[in-house]
């Protein structure tokens, strides 16, 4: 077995492995580039625990191979947060206590980012569809939703503001 | 695992040769592909992503209708706001497939020719009379959609052969489709019934054609020619629709598995035939 | 023994507990740094897999690892032989007592696969690749046997028997053949045939539930390192490490304190985690091979081989009188063990009826072994199914009575003094109360739309206290680190540092609250009982309370007063003594910056049992429209009041409530273990078992009742964990049966059985 030397953009920063042909981008990130922010929580796509954003689409990294990379731009849970400062979404999370045992979070946290980057002003309904990917066990949704929508008002302030 | 090959190749005749190796599967966005990779359901050689062909990905207008490129995913094809408009039906249809994160990568193709008779996109294909443009050792060909799945997990593809591109016709006026699927949550599963409607109107407002398509209810995809049938000439009134629900219940031969059973599938197929021909109809500027 | 905190004079409310601060440890959670199960490595570490029974019921004959062994890359291969073959002994450590032998069977299979999955060998390797090539090269011979997964069938005559040493406990008298029956148990209290005489109206209904899976987020995940002196280490995510500890030391014959666990972040439990499977695997891989090794179980792991909660049978006949009062109460429940004996039936049997004050009641229970995989436990373990039964019965005669759902209960309501159906007498209880909130809600009044029902539906949870230990220590310059031994699942590490900062007067962000290895702290039991706020924040309290008794003394000994004329307030110790009205106050740093001349490090634990955890008392609320023509429901609305005592993080507690809320919607709409004719489970994955998802759920309304604080605990806290996953399946049933027009009775109310029903009803 041959391995596949890929090179992509992580984060912002240029990074280059070997993977196997059969390794998912969710082993590369996780053991390839220790960055196990983003979890694997069912390998098969049901789950969104895996959730990064590649070339700008929301994906599960589960559900692409390692090798699909080659040349692309991935942003991870770990490049949410950026010079210190948490993102928004992150503040709202913690401020409306939208986590419990926080496994999912990283995963939704993508997912929320991708939702806002679309849709910068989602109703409820619609948030709720576009999180559908993003199973949580602990906190029946309620308040990721209240979250969610908080972070997206702050974020329209913010750049009305600007 | 270990004797596994990934090649990505960037001219067609590369992909229909390697393709054309035994063991060789084709790789769109992968939902299905590394599902059963994972699983060993799948046990490929290789592994031939077209994603950097050519023309797989992409959505262009041409002669009046649609040219979908085979690996173009399920969110951009959401996002194209003339296709949208022509064809809501085959776009809601995409749309349903999987999650958020599922729509970027999932394809059309890969949709089709992983040939699950629930297959959601499939059904508003077929009622739209889409067709697909093939490539392989033979060169090119084009088919109609419905004639690609023959059996689940099985297509009608030869050794070497993958899909290129999908083809909409040119839509005329007051027309419009529908795709409705029954699942047990509001998200996440796989289509229990599917049922796409697409119709044309006359100047009246009457039902000059019509097609009706099922999905999940047989071990392929069904166009269901009675029940496109039974709404022509109609303004969809009471009668109509329920001859195009008798139409859709007697065409199934579904199974029963842990997602529902054969009596219950039967019955929902008339019940969403239905209602998908009324969003179509009122899409098409029809008034009852 | 524990007291409550004398709040300074004049103070009316806490400045810490009750408010809602951001969690210590939530800029890891969100920003991926927490490291849970499968997170960590250690050096060399072997990659661990199991190889599983694929067969639900069979011998194993032999098993031949020659060539698995012999395989490059394979450093080891256990079996059952590696592992102490253990004799019938109930230890504690679980969130219940366990027979350990049982536990070591289901962990490793000796003579018998039990169910399919089950895991009968298991290898360590230096890739996945080599691993599963190992697996795959091992050899077993099996002797297939018949096999039974439905609990019905598995108590008939002549059904395939598990354990041939199994005898009914429980019965008149031994039976003389072993069935598949461990255990029957019994409560009962007046004379049910005389009770059931006086009854004007009777309902009976029999209910199904099938076997649901907790469905935690994160499989489960461990590393384990065995060293040359027989010294190990475990990194893994379970519910409590202490319980990881024991049960590792017994199942591999070695002492507990050659054991250390260390507790990764956990991504969901409720009570799944509350055992071990792959510990003592890795453990023995380990020592085999001389390598730390890694397991990390799959998801289709998780569903076929650890434990769900019982699928059950639930019988309820019920006799009142014609004002709604209940006079008599016959209980049936039948629950689905699994492979080995335990179920929850004898928590069913005992909170079955636990919301009502009735005169005449029998409740009996059967704890049924079948060829499924070994039940674990499930928040609030055998409550909900109970309470689907009793609720569902209640609200039949709510309705052939024609009385209002809650009127009913507030009729038949247990309170202050009432002589609890399990035994101990009810004190500081608000069951009243809660039943008043949902009664004069707003949601209680909100019209409903076509095609839509409203359910009502109570629940009941003992919450337990029991063993935990924790230690405060102050750093130099004042600020506070306070550690216990219970992994935090929701959030409770916010809830130990807000305490601790109440007693010691500072804010909540100068305390650092931390979870400690099996050799950094005392005992504490595990994580479960929706104990760790009540016991726990008990332990934290009073280590913080002498802190602060440590402090004044020091005080005293600078002003050269008596103790009793130093006050802890605000953070700072007070002179009182009138003569030295020049001592400015002593903040916490500089007392801390001083510790070293006025007796050294300050710092003081406390291990303690913790009792008089205050039971849990919710009222539910839902709203559902099905459709009438496919079967498919939406639940539009949805609230529920709780008795909490005290909230000490009222965010948390809320989510505690939506959670519980959250789980019991999905079983009973959509999750079950689905087996085919072989007892193979056939949606081993997401996919098919359906869990709700955002789209499935409206906002939950949880309405927090503190009415009746709890007196043992120094904040007033109660339990609230559990309590918020017992009446959900009766609450949905309840408003399915109010939309629908037809009572359905077995679970899950997925379409196609509601559309079945409603055309049933039509014919």
């Amino acid at each position: 077995m041959s391995k596949i030397h890929v090179t992509a953009n992580v984060n912002g920063d240029a990074v280059e492995f070997l993977a196997s042909p059969g390794m998912t981008l969710l082993d590369a990130l996780r053991d390839e580039l220790s960055l196990t922010g983003t979890k694997e929580g069912c390998g098969s796509g049901d789950c969104g625990a895996c959730s990064v954003i590649v070339d700008g689409r929301l994906v599960c990294s589960c559900l692409m191979l390692a090798a699909e990379a080659e040349g692309r731009r991935v942003q991870t849970i770990e490049g949410l947060a950026q010079g210190g400062r948490l993102h928004p979404l992150q503040e709202k999370f913690l401020e409306h206590a939208a986590l419990q045992c926080g496994f999912c979070t990283p995963g939704l946290l993508m997912a929320a980012k991708a939702l806002l980057e679309a849709n910068p002003d989602p109703t409820e309904t619609e948030a709720r569809y576009w999180l559908a990917g993003n199973l949580c066990r602990c906190t029946g949704y309620d308040k990721i939703l209240r979250a969610v929508l908080d972070a997206a008002a702050e974020l329209r302030q913010a750049r009305s503001a600007a | 695992m270990s004797q596994l090959a990934y090649i990505a190749p960037t001219d067609s005749q590369d992909a229909v040769r390697a393709l054309s190796a035994d063991g060789a599967r084709p790789l769109g966005g992968g939902t299905d592909l590394l599902v059963q990779l994972r699983a060993g359901r799948a046990k490929p050689r290789a592994i031939v992503d077209l994603k950097r062909l050519p023309g797989l990905v992409g959505i262009r207008e041409e002669s009046g209708g649609f040219v979908i490129g085979a690996a173009t995913s399920g969110a951009e094809i959401g996002e194209h706001p003339s296709l949208r408009t022509a064809w809501p039906g085959v776009v809601e249809a995409a749309n349903l497939i999987g999650s958020t994160q599922v729509q970027g990568r999932a394809t059309l193709a890969g949709n089709l020719c992983n040939a699950s008779p629930a297959a959601d996109s499939v059904p508003a294909l077929v009622a739209a009379r889409a067709v697909c443009v093939i490539l392989g050792p033979q060169g090119r060909r084009e088919t109609l959609v419905e004639a690609l799945p023959v059996a689940p997990g099985r297509t009608s593809l030869q050794p070497g052969e993958f899909v290129l591109e999908f083809r909409l016709p040119p839509r005329p006026p007051r027309s419009a489709d529908a795709y409705l699927r029954l699942i047990p949550r509001t998200e996440m599963d796989i289509a229990v019934v599917g049922a796409a409607v697409s119709l044309t109107l006359d100047a009246d407002g009457a039902v000059s054609a019509a097609e009706l398509a099922l999905g999940a209810v047989a071990p392929t995809v069904l166009r269901v020619e009675a029940g496109g049938g039974a709404l022509v000439g109609s303004r969809l009134d009471e009668a109509a629709l329920e001859a195009l629900a008798t139409a859709a219940r007697a065409a199934c031969r579904p199974i029963s598995d842990k997602r529902g059973t054969a009596e219950y599938r039967t019955k929902i197929a008339g019940v969403l035939a239905r209602r998908a021909a009324l969003i179509a109809y009122e899409r098409a500027g029809g008034q009852r | 023994m524990s007291e409550t905190l004398q709040r300074p004079a004049g103070k009316a409310a806490f400045e810490v507990v009750g408010t809602r601060p951001v969690r210590p440890d939530g800029a890891d959670k969100v920003t991926g740094r927490a490291a849970y199960g499968a997170d960590f490595d250690m050096p060399g570490q072997l990659v661990g897999k199991i190889l599983r029974s694929p067969h639900a019921h069979a011998r194993i004959v032999a098993i031949d690892a020659s060539k698995a062994k012999a395989l490059p890359g394979v450093k080891a291969v256990v079996t059952a032989a590696d592992f102490p073959n253990l004799a019938s002994e109930i230890v504690e450590g679980g969130e219940s007592a366990s027979n350990t032998r049982d536990l070591s069977l289901n962990v490793m299979a000796r003579d018998k696969a039990l169910y399919q999955g089950h895991a009968v060998a298991a290898v360590a390797a230096t890739s996945v690749a080599a691993a599963q090539a190992a697996l795959d090269a091992i050899k077993v011979t099996y002797e297939v046997l018949p096999h039974v997964t439905d609990v019905l069938e598995a108590m008939a005559e002549g059904a395939p028997l598990l354990h041939d040493d199994l005898y009914t406990e429980g019965l008149e008298s031994r039976p003389t053949a072993p069935s598949n029956v461990s255990r029957r148990p019994v409560s009962q209290r007046g004379d049910l045939e005389a009770g059931f005489a006086l009854a004007e109206v009777i309902v009976e209904g029999s209910y199904r539930t099938a076997a649901v899976h907790q469905g935690y987020i994160e499989p489960h995940a461990c590393v384990a390192a065995w060293s040359e002196n027989g010294r190990c280490e475990v990194w893994s995510s379970s519910q409590g490490q202490f319980m990881v500890r024991t049960y590792c030391a017994k199942l591999l014959g070695i002492e507990a304190s050659d054991i250390r666990v260390v507790p990764a972040e956990i991504g969901g439990g409720f009570g799944g985690k509350t055992t071990v499977y792959l510990e003592p695997v890795a453990l023995a891989l380990s020592r085999a091979s001389g390598r730390p090794v890694k397991m990390v179980m799959s998801r289709d792991e998780v569903f076929r081989a650890t434990g769900p909660n019982p699928a059950a049978v639930i019988e309820v006949k019920l006799g009142a009188l014609k004002d709604g009062t209940i006079v008599a109460a016959d209980v049936k429940l039948k629950f689905q063990a699994g492979g080995f004996p335990g179920s929850p039936v004898g928590a069913a049997v005992m909170t079955a009826l636990a919301c009502y004050d009735i005169p005449n009641f029998l409740i009996t229970g059967w704890d049924v072994v079948t060829n499924t995989p070994k039940t674990a436990a499930y928040r609030a373990p055998g409550a909900p199914i109970a309470a689907l039964g009793v609720e569902s019965a209640v609200d039949e005669l709510a309705l052939k009575l024609g009385l209002d759902p809650i009127a009913i209960r507030e009729k038949n309501a247990v309170r202050d003094g009432t002589k609890a159906s399990y035994g101990p007498v009810f004190s500081n209880i608000a069951y009243l109360d809660t039943l008043a909130a949902i009664r004069d809600s707003e949601h209680y009044k909100a019209p409903l739309g076509p095609n839509q029902g409203r359910g009502v539906a109570v629940g009941f949870w003992f919450n337990i206290g029991g063993e935990s230990s924790a230690a405060v220590h102050l750093a130099d310059d004042g600020s506070v680190v306070v550690m216990s031994g219970n992994p935090d699942i929701g959030g409770s590490r916010a809830s130990m540092a807000m305490m601790a900062a109440e007693v010691l007067g500072v804010s909540v962000e100068r305390v650092r609250p931390m979870v400690a290895d099996t050799t950094s702290i005392g005992f504490s039991m595990l994580t479960g009982g929706s104990r760790t706020t009540f016991a726990t924040g008990m332990a934290v309290t009073q280590a913080a309370q002498k802190v602060v008794d440590d402090l004044r003394a020091r005080a005293a000994l600078l002003w050269e007063v008596p103790v009793e004329m130093v006050e802890w307030r605000a953070g700072a110790a007070h002179c009182l003594d009138p003569a030295k009205a020049d001592k400015a106050p002593m903040s916490i740093a500089s007392l801390a910056a001083t510790a070293g001349r006025t007796g050294g490090p300050i710092s003081a634990q406390v291990s303690l049992n913790a009792q008089g955890a205050g039971p849990g008392f919710a009222v539910h609320l839902c709203d559902l429209e099905i459709d009438p023509e496919t079967g498919e429901s939406t639940i539009v609305r949805y609230t529920a009041a709780q008795d909490v005592g005290k909230a000490i993080h009222p965010s948390y507690v809320e989510g505690q409530v939506q959670g519980g809320v959250a789980q019991g919607v999905g079983w009973a709409l959509n999750e079950e273990y689905v087996f085919d004719a072989q007892g193979q489970m056939e949606n081993p994955g997401f996919l098919d078992y359906r869990m709700p998802v955002a789209s499935d759920l409206p906002m939950i309304d949880a309405i927090l009742i503190e009415t009746a604080p709890n007196p043992n605990h120094p904040f007033g806290a109660k339990g609230v964990g559990e309590v918020p996953i017992v009446p959900p399946l009766a609450a949905v049933a309840n408003a399915m049966r109010r939309a629908a027009g037809v009572r359905m009775t077995d679970l899950p109310l997925s379409p196609p059985k509601v559309l079945a029903a409603l055309d049933a009803a039509r014919s």
